[in-house]
């Protein structure tokens, strides 16, 4: 199996803050319509699709990726082209100033404008800047409806090695499944779910988990690599993950204890094909396992993500060779997937 | 019962790592059974059929969970030091010098660096020292461990670690085997992965859907020298959960333990909890909602190596579990 660059781009660019995801699930759905047999879009705009139809005593497996982004929603209109607004999942403040952001179905042009350097008094410098005092300046656009969402206005770009982009979070992971959905799989009765609301509380997955009801569920999703050398040159100890070293398989998340038979059997399968992979530090974070292992009578859950830097910026960072590992790892993990791993 | 608690205490299971407690409670329970399963998730479910027929036959849910707090590894440096995360919650100020066992046997201790606040949150400055080089030691991460605290008999009171709530499913065991033949179906659950937010509970609740249901958990005290946080007390009775911080009991469940424990001369005490919970918060919002309630294990030191339990509640939860279990119900 190769990474796919193109169609990695075409997702990345596509704005989907959540609860908004029209453009992105128009771009799966034309990508996957003729590799699966049954598809739907649920009720809160989930995409489930089922791979085969014959599929009589074959492991019921669900793979999710979610579709939403993070982002911002135009709140009021005061003036001048100038917008209240609120971020939409978890953006750090101190990153906000001098954004560039694509407002609504048509893309209007805006910037996070604050007060320039030239004005600001020696103690505004020192502090970061207020959430309250910043505006979506659009150039005297005043036209936008309050609820309007607005993503990160930066386009993807890659070198040979690295992919810089926004919403790799989790649009790698969109990809992921688009190019699994390609294959064939005789041993499985395979659900594809792709996922609403993520970043604001696993709100799509808690629901598509409970449709589909899986015997077990893979979850593939981007996780932060704060990999940096240290300021103080003392070993980095603290880094979740590095880029480099494979897909991240996670152990345990505040959400989510993961499967230890699932946690072993990927485990073995890269060890067995040479795959380079990751432990995931166990610690804070969490994907849509937290709601998919809940749902119904429980059901046993992994997590394998493609480590990116600097999560949820305009501009975040992937190996490829990470991707291409992590869609090699779960594709081995499918076709020799068998009932007696989870019993 | 003392010589249970010691095997129970000594074994270790923090959350999602319960199989080696799951296989000693069904092999503790043989032929006590009608029958019972694994699910998903990995909590044990131990049926025991009633005796009316099928239309007043009531479902009862009794939860005990078979988890304890622990570590889970997020680095091994340079030198062969572990860091590590909690499993569950634990304070800083029991950690240091505590003794860890991994689920290899390897036994390490907690140390920390110069200069650590143990009132604040966190554990970046503590580590495991297993006494090995990065070369030798065989430790990787996601790795799980418990804490060692070996069990003590001091008579009328019991110390150990892990009586969070490895003394609840000792008592859930020995209330099984004296409820031969009950009216109603009884499903007792050993649950799986209580300490990191009741999650097994709320899943095999979903499965079983119980008419009513409790849980047998421990609470703190407030019988230590300037303590004041809960009127409860080591010795005076097993505690009927009135709320806790995420639970109201059902006041009809309240009222029936209340009683049978009058009828039967059992002492009890009311507990009102200002923190924490226990598994019957998520049994209790399943489905359409369950009936739910707690009975409560009087503990001092919970999350220690040291928790400590008196043998005359321990022994009256079963009266009391027994009493209420063996007749019909009329809540």
């Amino acid at each position: 199996m190769k990474v796919d660059l193109v169609l990695l781009e075409k997702l990345c660019n596509a704005i989907g803050v959540s609860g908004g995801e029209e453009e992105v699930r128009e771009l799966i759905l034309k990508e996957i319509k003729d590799h699966v047999a049954e598809v739907l879009i649920d009720t809160m705009g989930n995409v489930i699709a089922r791979k085969s139809k014959s599929t009589e005593g074959k492991p019921r497996l669900l793979l999710d990726a979610h579709m939403d982004e993070v982002g911002f929603m135009i709140v009021n209109h005061d003036g001048d082209g100038f917008y209240t607004f609120q971020k939409v999942g978890g953006i750090d403040d101190r990153i906000l100033p001098g954004l560039k952001v694509l407002i609504g179905e048509n893309k209007i042009s805006g910037v996070i404008s604050s007060k320039p350097i030239h004005l600001a008094s020696p103690s505004e410098r020192k502090n970061s800047i207020s959430f309250d005092s910043l505006k979506i300046d659009t150039g005297g656009n005043m036209g936008i409806e309050p609820g309007t969402r607005a993503g990160f206005g930066s386009q993807f770009q890659a070198n040979k090695e690295t992919i810089f982009s926004k919403a790799i979070d989790d649009r790698i992971g969109v990809a992921t499944l688009i190019l699994l959905a390609k294959q064939e799989y005789l041993n499985l009765d395979l659900f594809l779910t792709f996922t609403v609301q993520e970043e604001i509380g696993l709100r799509g997955a808690k629901v598509t988990a409970k449709s589909v009801n899986p015997q077990a569920a893979i979850v593939v999703d981007a996780t932060p690599a704060y990999d940096q050398p240290t300021y103080d040159d003392q070993e980095n100890s603290f880094y979740n993950t590095k880029l480099g070293r494979g897909p991240a398989i996670y152990t345990l998340d505040s959400g989510t204890l993961y499967d230890r038979r699932l946690v072993n059997y990927f485990e073995k399968t890269a060890e067995a094909a040479g795959i380079n992979f990751q432990f995931r530090q166990p610690g804070g974070g969490g994907t849509n396992a937290g709601a998919v292992h809940l749902a119904n009578t429980g059901i046993p859950t992994i997590s394998i993500s493609v480590p990116h830097r600097s999560t949820h910026s305009p501009i975040s960072s992937s190996r490829i060779a990470d991707w291409e590992n992590t869609l090699l790892l779960i594709e081995a993990g499918l076709k020799n997937f068998h009932t007696t791993i989870i019993n | 019962m003392k010589a249970l608690i010691k095997r129970l205490t000594e074994a270790c299971g923090p959350s999602g790592f319960e199989n080696g407690l799951r296989q000693m409670i069904i092999n503790e329970l043989d032929g006590y059974y009608s029958g019972y399963k694994v699910d998903p998730l990995g909590n044990l479910v131990v049926m025991i059929q009633g005796s009316l027929d099928l239309k007043e036959r009531k479902k009862v849910m009794v939860a005990a969970h078979m988890d304890e707090i622990g570590i889970m590894v997020t680095h091994v440096d340079e030198k062969g030091f572990i860091r590590f995360t909690q499993v569950g919650v634990l304070y800083p100020a029991y950690l240091p010098m505590a003794r860890v066992r991994f689920s290899n046997g390897l036994i390490g201790v907690v140390g920390m660096e110069p200069g650590t606040k143990l009132d604040q949150p966190g554990f970046d400055k503590f580590f495991i020292d297993v006494g090995l080089s990065k070369e030798e030691n065989p430790i990787k991460i996601g790795d799980a461990g418990c804490f060692i605290g070996d069990f003590v008999d001091m008579g009328k009171r019991v110390v150990a670690k892990s009586m969070d709530d490895r003394i609840s499913v000792a008592i859930a065991i020995e209330a099984i085997k004296k409820l031969r033949q009950p009216k109603n179906d009884l499903y007792f659950v050993f649950t799986c992965q209580e300490e990191v937010g009741t999650r097994g509970a709320g899943t095999a609740a979903f499965g079983i859907e119980p008419d009513l249901a409790f849980a047998i958990d421990v609470t703190m005290t407030g019988d230590t020298p300037n303590n004041k946080i809960i009127d409860v007390h080591l010795g005076k009775g097993p505690a009927i959960k009135i709320k806790d911080f995420w639970m109201t009991a059902d006041q009809k469940i309240v009222k029936w333990m209340e009683s049978c424990a009058i009828q039967d001369k059992i002492p009890y005490q009311r507990e009102v909890l200002i923190a924490g919970s226990t598994d019957a918060r998520a049994i209790q919002i399943t489905r359409s909602g369950v009936s739910s309630g707690c009975i409560s294990i009087p503990c001092r030191y919970v999350h220690s190596t040291v928790e400590m339990v008196d043998m005359s509640d321990v022994e009256d939860a079963v009266k009391l579990i027994v009493g209420l279990l063996k007749d019909e119900i009329k809540v």
